[in-house]
């Protein structure tokens, strides 16, 4: 990910202008006296060339490029400030392209909170040196060296007050060269648009009823299309009389392909009930066989594992004698968009558009030209906001729907919209997890010795490849789902977050990744980092009772990094924690902290919470939060993450897994797959930002899953003096915990 | 053909009468405020105001809405002159994907046309019906908050320029 870019020299001097080869040698230079020249920083190393990032055009409208799609989190926003910072422009008159096949570099997936890091990092350093090349052409024009010009709305102004805009300064090539390893980047405290609040731009459309979505999406001739799902996974298709469904109003045509099943109509609720009308009429012959959900331990566990030994830390020296071991579980998780998966596809003269919601454009259309046998170049995707993903929902499968069915109506712009129930059905769930933990401690209350073994599916099973659509599996040609693979360290997938962060002398961990997958799953939301981050720090808890330590003392007893300690103490003062403290009645206090991945942001999330001892109903009351995420760009988005992760991940926490019978999955609306409402909202929720001016962005997207889960669950145990080990902490849970 | 007074306007529209008006608002009259979230009045994304009370579009066939004023985000303002709930949600930065948004802004107006100062507890209470999937709670209680304010500001101006 990280490979060296050679410069290419040839390339540089065939470049043109007098400005690109005197500003391209100093790299070539500087690499000839440096061979292993640095990595290119965030996504600069993939795409190196600055006007994939940034453009300049003459009439001085600049506009900075990602290849990260928007997904609700803020980032385009984010971005405009960066390249308006770097390039001294004025906010608005900055425009941001997102993800698009066409326009845009190749990123990969938007995931993994990588955004800020990847492409954040790329607009940065464009931005910067695209602003030093505006200056070296304005020193040249002006014969004034550099040094003496600053920049200011847009322009470069010499001392004597003369000014060339941008767009007078740009040539046709300039920005068309190689990014260098390092940029003239500005000082962080002369900031004026990093590090502001500054109001998110999509705001206004999404609160008056603007398009914003592309389930907005309009396109002249517009057909609507739904699909029929098989009743369950695996189940064949074996006949359907569709004779008196083609003469209902409205329907245009009804698309089979061998397992696949859709109908096209001119409008959209005459779809729906061609729809109903076709699911009623097909038969299928079901066989899939699913396993106990109540037995999800057990279940996992047999299942067939390869077994990878993470971490093998031994002292000798040190030995404990009081121990104590664990078993924690998670369910399969929904991401549960609130709009279901919806795509617009149009195929002319043998070229397919794709507009799309998925979270990686160039994946996806790898995949969808994969599943169509056609040439990627005449595939084209168009990132458009969807609702929340939160990870890998029906986004791409929707896409893939709307291909196929567009290919067999040339011309015409076919919309699919899935419905709850398939939103819910289908869409690859977070993983079910198993962890075992087991330490000891020393004499002096310290851990001497820890074990953790996690037993995980993968936590990506996104495409790349045709078999990971459903479309593509469903039709006659059929694709085969691609082979799991566990996802690398060091940011890991079923083991994301299972090394600790904390100093322990002897450390074991590992890795039982299962290939076999009973539920179709795929990435949510910090991966595996959820359950392991809620099974260490609930587990760094019961230690630290063992120990009669302070949870957070004891946390800080086993912390070296600088930067971890400094959120643990903030949260916790800034929540007003003391040493023994003694709650209200049924209320409780708990805490927890991760670094996301043991290499992005840092958060510690203090939580007090409310038992009902006669229902078992758990309420969080309060929580406070402090999160470091490097040089902050946009402290109000970041706020937002951390609070939208403290309400998700409570519920996620508290009430939700995915159900299923011996065949079918029947967790399918908002009744047999209920989440938080307004009545579990807390009564508050606080964040505090550690601000790193300077430091590289760590992005804030996933930080809080993990130690909003622990926390809450750690505050339970302090209200009532059980310890739930099994996600969801349900009512039914806590009143059985309260009541044994 | 049925008329059908949306945003305070009189539309021709021609729909099946079990159409449910969701999708009248989007599709026949191109309004992208409601949203299809569920299409079984479960989330809310489909809240519009029908004669001054929130009502689940997504389950509300067309029939049952003729003659009715119906209420969309669009008919409570724009951009350039938001009207006070938008205001507020603006203000409060109270949306990540924005979805559930509309939905929840046309409860919440339809609660303070009926209550202009409601509590807190009244608030989440009339919220409950409607879904969020991003965490946003927190900034729309308090964009709910404002708005009351903000209305109650707009009320107070609007009464001085009478007088």
């Amino acid at each position: 990910m990280t490979a060296p870019v050679v410069l290419d020299r040839r390339s540089v001097l065939a470049g043109g202008g007098a400005l690109i080869v005197s500003f391209s040698l100093r790299g070539a230079i500087a690499q000839e006296q440096k061979p292993q020249s640095p990595a290119l920083p965030g996504s600069l190393a993939k795409s190196p060339n600055l006007d994939s990032w940034i453009r300049i055009d003459a009439n001085g409208q600049v506009t900075a490029f990602t290849g990260k799609a928007e997904l609700g989190q803020g980032f385009r926003t984010a971005f405009q400030q960066i390249a308006a910072e770097q390039l001294d422009i004025p906010f608005d008159a900055l425009k941001v392209i997102t993800a698009d096949t066409k326009l845009t570099a190749n990123e990969g997936y938007t995931s993994g909170s990588h955004s800020m890091q990847d492409s954040g990092t790329a607009i940065l350093h464009a931005a910067a040196q695209a602003r030093a090349l505006l200056v070296a052409e304005a020193a040249r024009r002006f014969d004034l060296p550099p040094d003496g010009l600053r920049t200011e709305n847009a322009a470069v102004i010499a001392p004597d007050g003369r000014r060339l805009g941008y767009g007078e300064l740009v040539a046709s090539d300039m920005l068309h060269v190689q990014a260098q390893p390092t940029s003239s980047l500005k000082d962080p405290a002369g900031f004026k648009v990093m590090g502001q609040p500054v109001p998110r731009v999509d705001i206004p459309a999404k609160v008056t009823g603007g398009a914003a979505y592309v389930q907005d999406m309009r396109l002249p001739g517009m057909v609507h299309a739904r699909v029929v799902r098989p009743p369950s996974y695996g189940a064949q298709f074996v006949e359907c009389d569709t004779a008196a469904i083609e003469k209902m109003p409205g329907v245009i045509q009804i698309v089979r392909d061998g397992n696949f099943l859709a109908v096209v109509a001119e409008k959209e609720f005459s779809a729906v009930k061609a729809m109903h009308a076709l699911a009623a009429a097909a038969k299928w012959r079901e066989s899939a066989k699913l396993p106990n959900q109540h037995d999800l331990a057990n279940v996992l566990t047999a299942l067939p594992s390869q077994d990878f030994a993470i971490l093998q830390r031994s002292d000798p020296t040190v030995s404990g004698a009081r121990s104590l071991e664990a078993t924690y579980t998670r369910p399969y998780q929904s991401h549960g968009s609130i709009g279901p998966s919806c795509a617009v596809a149009q195929f002319i003269d043998g070229a397919m558009t794709v507009w799309t919601h998925t979270q990686g454009v160039y994946p996806d259309r790898q995949a969808i030209a994969e599943m169509l046998g056609m040439a990627p170049a005449s595939v084209r995707l168009i990132h458009v906001e969807g609702s929340g993903c939160y990870g890998h929902n029906g986004a791409d499968d929707a896409a893939a729907d709307a291909a196929l069915i567009a290919r067999a109506l040339p011309g015409r712009p076919v919309r699919v919209q899935w419905m709850r129930e398939q939103e819910h059905g289908w869409e690859p769930y977070g993983p079910a997890m198993v962890t075992k933990l087991s330490a000891s401690l020393t004499a002096d209350g310290k851990i001497a010795d820890w074990n953790f073994a996690v037993w995980s599916n993968t936590h990506s099973m996104r495409p790349g490849g045709a078999g990971a659509l459903l479309a593509a599996q469903h039709m006659a040609r059929s694709f085969a789902v691609p082979a799991p693979k566990p996802l690398p360290l060091p940011e890991g997938g079923g083991d994301r977050n299972a090394i600790p962060i904390y100093n322990f002398p002897n450390a074991h961990v590992m890795h039982h990744f299962i290939p076999a997958m009973p539920l179709r799953i795929s990435a949510m939301r910090a991966l595996g980092a959820y359950h392991n981050v809620f099974s260490t720090e609930s587990f760094m808890d019961e230690l630290a009772a063992l120990a009669g330590a302070d949870p957070v003392e004891f946390r800080l007893r086993h912390l070296d990094d600088q930067r971890g300690r400094a959120v643990v103490v903030k949260a916790a003062e800034e929540f007003g924690w003391t040493r023994g403290q003694q709650p209200p009645r049924n209320r409780g206090y708990g805490f927890a902290f991760a670094r996301y991945k043991n290499l992005a942001a840092y958060c510690a999330i203090a939580s007090e919470v409310e038992v009902d001892r006669e229902t078992g109903r758990a309420r969080l009351v309060r929580a406070v939060a402090a999160v470091d995420a490097g040089q902050v760009v946009n402290p109000d988005g970041i706020t937002n993450q951390i609070e939208g992760a403290i309400v998700q991940s409570t519920s996620w926490t508290l009430y939700e897994s995915v159900t299923f019978d011996e065949t079918r999955i029947t967790s399918i609306d908002w009744q047999t797959y209920p989440i938080l409402r307004f009545n579990a909202v807390p009564d508050s929720i606080a964040v505090h930002i550690i601000n790193r001016p300077g430091q590289p962005f760590l992005g804030s997207g996933e930080t809080g899953q993990g130690p909003a889960a622990a926390s809450l669950a750690n505050a339970i145990a302090h209200a009532t003096g059980k310890r739930l080990r099994d996600l969801p902490l349900s009512r039914k849970r806590i009143k059985d915990a309260i009541d044994a | 053909m049925m008329t059908l007074k949306v945003n305070g306007r009189d539309h021709q529209v021609d729909a099946e009468a079990d159409t449910p008006l969701l999708y009248v608002l989007r599709n026949d009259l191109a309004l992208n405020a409601a949203k299809f979230g569920c299409g079984l009045g479960q989330c809310g994304s489909c809240t519009v105001i029908v004669d001054g009370k929130a009502v689940l579009s997504c389950v509300t066939p067309l029939v049952l809405v003729e003659g009715k004023q119906v209420t969309t985000l669009e008919g409570l303002g724009t951009v350039a002159t938001p009207a006070p709930i938008q205001r507020a949600f603006m203000e409060e930065q109270a949306a990540q994907c924005g979805y559930c948004i509309a939905g929840m802004m046309m409860r919440a107006q339809a609660l303070l046309m009926r209550n202009p100062k409601p509590s807190d507890a009244q608030i989440r209470a009339e919220l409950e019906p409607n879904l969020c999937r991003c965490g946003t709670h927190m900034r729309i209680l308090r964009a709910v908050h404002r708005a009351a304010r903000l209305m109650d500001t707009a009320d107070a101006a609007s009464d001085r320029s009478i007088r």
